[in-house]
């Protein structure tokens, strides 16, 4: 089995504020890490490895730090990684963004199962997934919790996908997409060994011309969609505290509550 | 404060950090409850391959000494001491086979040991043999190719864990302590089996049992060294591996502080947090400097073993075991005070981090035995200095 | 496409280079001065420079031929033949967008047997449902619902897509913004007409919730956007309201079933229905232990609400997924939100701040919770809600 996994490098969301005099995010001593959910897309892509063999490439898109993921991706045991940078991806939305992607799929050209995180945790979009899959015409599942089974021919591939109601056990054909959420695996943490073979690692960069790809379909001019304004959400209005015995605020509370007819 | 340490050794503290933060101290307090062995963990540990960090690299391992094994050790006993003395013990346990075993021996052991795939133990403690290591009772008799085990160990860390023990037993009784050698027993060998499982105070999910040795025959090729080298080898392990208990205690005491220091900037008393107090700030103060002094002796005696200059150290490693379990006692026990009631609720791990020091002061060798040992080479080292 | 500094405005203040997340400006001569190779085109200097110096200049894309394009559009969601409350939620707010435009407001309602709801969309206000009824499309399938939502763009030609961001829509929407291809914009929270250009203007969060985004497509059509269920209001739904029934044909292949449902599992556990509750009680971190939900539970059997929960506690294992309240779990607008022990990140907040009324209830008085709450009660959970449990069952 050969095996794509799809990365982003987020900064870790907690952390990011705007500041108010120029509105613009600000990202000074913010730390970038994998984001979580694509954590759970390495670790299955690891474990349909130890099961199946095959090899497990890791490839992300992003300027020459997100090196830094790749190298976390080698010291848990992927076999290899690949970073897509280069100017002319810059300003990507999320269907230039799959489009650049599927481009490095076409590149490799011989694989089976691609899996991505349901979503990155900066955008929240959950689009690039299905985007890569529509770009590459291949079947694809999202929100995948669990991988049932993948047949010794190879062929096809059996998952658990969460619909609101339960679960969906769905079929399809390989080479396929899936997106998985958190509850498929626990991620593994890195090794020593993968540390030190990570210290060592050249990182191969893809740049356009290394990708059969239509410039107009990149960066900024291949995006339909424009971040027009940024801002921080309004604040709701503080409300009523109370303070002091649990009895006497809970009786002030309900009266409160009868008062403006809550209850 | 930058402890000067290389970027492996850096690699190998955040590694066993994210196994504590992120693996131990979730399940800690269970695994004190129950007192379940922490098989899951070592697995973890293992995947980290932090189990090869000891073991030279032409048997798997990544070549690593003392230092590198007191950053584990202290790291995993932020965690949870007990997690950290499964851990250590295999590594007392493989010791003597890297240092004194034949190649054979190595080649067959240390890969397994290395990879974590199996555990070690060493079992020296018997029920009339504790500090006075040389009245133990435990024998080897050679006959033929074989030798034929009889006795019992007791308190053995990883006991009925482990498959690979090494053994200390008389193979010749009149010679006294010269009597005594270094053996491998498998676990599973007929004539070996574990009696209870000791139900304790502290370090609750490690494995501490009897080993009964029964008309257990064990082929020679099993003896490490030659025979009657047996307290040599006790000896130097013991010598390799005290500062790897003083790292248990460093890490213990570390995670106590840490506790003291969150809770007091949490806790209000008088419309203030108790942080503001001055009472408060000097027992954290104290802590602090009690912890950092402890944690400079661990490393800079774990620098000198590894630089191999030095062959006798008796004495510094059993400073690096003494003072910091004394600190670690201290500090859990001020950790408390910090908390006040609620430090004495096991809702907050700050009473199972004491319950946890007190074994640091008593075992591998009594805090007592240990001064001993200071005592009597300081006098050496001044008789020496006169003549 | 490139950046560039307008010289003869730009007062070389220096704001840019703070709002640069990636230090691709300097000043020199007291001008800007972008650092292409840093550079990413994020446009935060853009948007924090006073003096309008910066801009990007886009290559104009040669896709659609955008007057031609008219109507606003909602997939209307339905599992097993029943139309799903988002649909009737996005028709509410497609409404106003219509209304605005001055267009038509259409659904879209594509399954097996469907064609006898179609006058549920009306009701809640469209103008025109197209339906596609296939035998095909009795299972939900990406592939071919695709193709039938595709089928009908090229047909008709919508100004604008709106569709639920549930399970299916944010499979279904990104698959057919690639095939048509368009732009998409994730999770609105508010939805607006620029006048002056016909745009849609599409406000969502970000980076968990601590940033709002207001994202145009002007140059590609359809301009599409999903919506999470509770954001948005339906309108009260007018029987007598009447509406064009459209029957569109579409003609499917094996090819286009790319998946196969072998199975379908309802799950207790999975399935927990927040996001129609009126009241939702919600514990937290400050719960302690998992056997203290039970508290939160009697508390919401008392008020006949649901069990919701944070992140921390699903993530300590102490409650199922299905129970997660915020920007990784469900977004939930019910009359009243109580926060037991949950501290009120700006990731819970997403989920649950457009509650008509927040019920707060946590040890420490900092905990951010208390700033959007309507109540709050600064106290142990342990003795406030048992005394809640007991003062709700006395007057209700």
């Amino acid at each position: 089995m050969n095996i794509i996994v799809f990365i982003k490098q987020v900064p870790e969301t907690t952390e990011v504020k705007i500041n108010p005099e120029t509105n613009t995010l600000i990202r000074e001593g913010v730390t970038s890490i994998i984001n979580p959910f694509d954590m759970y897309a390495i670790e299955e892509g690891l474990r349909v490895r130890e099961a199946k063999g095959g090899r497990v490439t890791v490839i992300t898109m992003g300027p020459p730090q997100a090196e830094a993921a790749l190298r976390q991706c080698i010291a848990m045991g992927v076999d290899e990684v690949v970073l897509l940078s280069d100017r002319v991806f810059a300003g990507s939305d999320t269907l230039a963004t799959s489009y650049t992607l599927s481009c490095a799929v076409r590149k490799i050209k011989d694989f089976d199962l691609i899996i991505c995180g349901k979503q990155a945790s900066d955008g929240d979009t959950a689009q690039v997934g299905p985007g890569i899959a529509q770009h590459l015409n291949i079947p694809f599942v999202t929100y995948v919790r669990k991988i049932e089974e993948i047949p010794e021919d190879r062929k096809s591939i059996r998952v658990e996908k969460m619909v609101d109601e339960g679960y969906e056990v769905r079929e399809m054909k390989l080479p396929a997409l899936i997106t998985v959420v958190k509850e498929i695996n626990e991620p593994r943490l890195e090794s020593l060994r993968g540390k030190l073979n990570a210290k060592k690692a050249q990182i191969p960069v893809w740049t356009f011309s290394d990708m059969e790809m239509d410039k107009e379909r990149l960066g900024l001019d291949g995006s339909p969609t424009q971040v027009i304004k940024i801002f921080t959400p309004q604040p709701r209005e503080a409300g009523e505290i109370f303070e002091g015995e649990a009895e006497d605020c809970v009786n002030k509370l309900v009266e409160k509550m009868k008062e403006n007819k809550i209850v | 404060m930058d402890y000067l340490l290389t970027e492996e050794q850096e690699m190998i503290r955040e590694l066993a950090s994210k196994i504590t933060e992120n693996k131990i101290m979730p399940v800690r307090e269970e695994l004190d409850r129950t007192g379940e062995f922490p098989g899951g963990i070592v697995k973890d540990i293992a995947a980290a391959d932090l189990f090869r960090v000891a073991i030279p690299e032409e048997y798997g391992g990544i070549g690593g000494g003392c230092l590198e094994l007191c950053l584990i050790v202290e790291e995993l006993s932020r965690g949870c001491a007990g997690v950290a003395v499964s851990f250590a013990a295999s590594a007392l346990g493989a010791f003597p086979i890297n240092r004194f075993g034949s190649e054979e021996q190595k080649k067959k052991y240390l890969p397994l040991l290395a990879s974590g795939e199996k555990l070690a133990a060493f079992g020296l403690t018997e029920p009339n043999a504790g500090s006075d290591a040389g009245a133990i009772e435990t024998t080897a008799k050679p006959e033929g190719d074989e030798y034929v085990l009889n006795g019992t160990k007791v308190f053995i860390t990883n006991g009925g864990e482990a498959d690979i023990y090494v053994i200390i037993a008389m193979t010749n009784k009149e010679k006294g302590a010269r009597g005594a050698s270094a053996l491998i027993v498998e676990k599973g060998t007929p004539g070996f089996s574990f009696g209870k499982k000791e139900d304790k105070m502290g370090i609750r999910c490690s494995a501490t049992r009897e080993l009964v040795f029964d008309n257990c025959r064990i082929p020679k090729g099993n003896l490490i060294g030659r025979e009657g080298t047996g307290f040599i080898i006790t000896m130097s392990n013991f010598n390799h591996s005290r500062s790897g208990i003083g790292a248990q205690a460093l890490g213990t005491a570390q995670g106590a502080l840490d506790e003291a220091v969150k809770y007091s900037g949490e806790r209000v008393q008088f419309g203030k947090t108790i942080a503001t107090f001055q009472a408060i700030q000097h027992k954290l103060a104290d802590m602090a400097i009690q912890v950092e002094a402890a944690r400079a002796l661990i490393y800079s005696t774990a620098r000198m073993i590894d630089s191999g200059k030095q062959k006798n150290f008796s004495k510094e490693s059993a400073i690096s075991k003494v003072f910091p379990s004394d600190v670690a006692m201290a500090v859990t026990v001020e950790a408390i005070q910090v908390l006040g009631g609620y430090g004495y609720m096991k809702d907050y791990p700050v009473e199972k981090y004491m319950r946890d020091a007190k074994i640091m002061q008593i075992y591998e060798g009594t805090n007592e035995i240990q001064r001993n040992i200071i005592g009597l080479e300081l006098i050496k080292e001044s008789k020496r200095k006169k003549k | 496409m490139s950046i560039k500094v307008i010289n003869d405005k730009c007062t070389g203040c220096r704001i840019c280079i703070s709002a640069c997340p990636l230090d691709a400006i300097k000043v020199e001569n007291k001008l800007a001065v972008i650092d292409l190779d840093k550079c990413n085109l994020c446009g935060a200097c853009i948007s924090s420079c006073k003096s309008g110096a910066i801009a990007i200049e886009k290559k104009q894309a040669k896709v659609a031929n955008k007057e031609e394009y008219k109507g606003v559009w909602v997939f209307a969601e339905q599992r097993n033949g029943e139309i799903d409350t988002v649909s009737y939620e996005l028709l509410g707010e497609g409404r106003k967008l219509a209304d605005k435009l001055q267009e038509e407001l259409a659904a879209v309602l594509v399954g097996d047997g469907i064609r006898k709801e179609a006058g549920k969309l009306t009701a809640h206000g469209a103008d025109k449902v197209y339906v596609v009824d296939n035998p095909g499309l009795k299972e939900y399938q990406d592939s071919s619902y695709s193709k039938a939502l595709f089928s009908l763009v090229q047909r008709h030609k919508p100004s604008i897509i709106l569709g639920g961001a549930t399970t299916i829509g944010r499979s279904l929407l990104p698959k057919l913004a690639v095939m048509l291809p368009t732009g998409l914009t994730a999770d609105c929270t508010g939805l607006e007409i620029d006048n002056e250009k016909k745009l849609l203007l599409q406000t969502r969060p970000a980076f968990g919730g601590n940033i709002m985004a207001t994202i145009i497509c002007p140059d590609y059509r359809p301009q599409m956007a999903t919506v999470r269920p509770r954001v948005m209001k339906k309108l009260p739904e007018d029987p007598s309201r009447k509406g064009e029934i459209i029957e569109e044909e579409v003609q499917f292949v094996k090819r286009d079933m790319m998946t196969k449902v072998v199975d379908v599992v309802k799950d207790e556990t999975i399935h927990v229905n927040l996001q129609d509750a009126e009241i939702i009680v919600s514990g937290g971190r400050g719960l302690k232990a998992p056997e203290n939900f039970k508290l939160i539970r009697e508390l919401a059997d008392a008020l006949g609400g649901a069990v919701g929960s944070s992140r921390a506690a699903v993530d300590a294992g102490w409650i199922p997924y299905s129970h997660q309240v915020g920007q990784t779990g469900k977004t939930t607008a019910p009359k009243i939100y109580f926060a037991c022990g949950i501290s009120g990140a700006i990731q819970h907040q997403v989920g649950m701040r457009t509650a008509d009324v927040i019920i707060a209830i946590n040890k420490d008085p900092q905990a951010p919770i208390f700033q959007i709450a309507t109540y709050g009660i600064v106290g142990d959970l342990f003795q406030v809600i048992p005394a809640l449990i007991k003062k709700f069952k006395e007057v209700l």
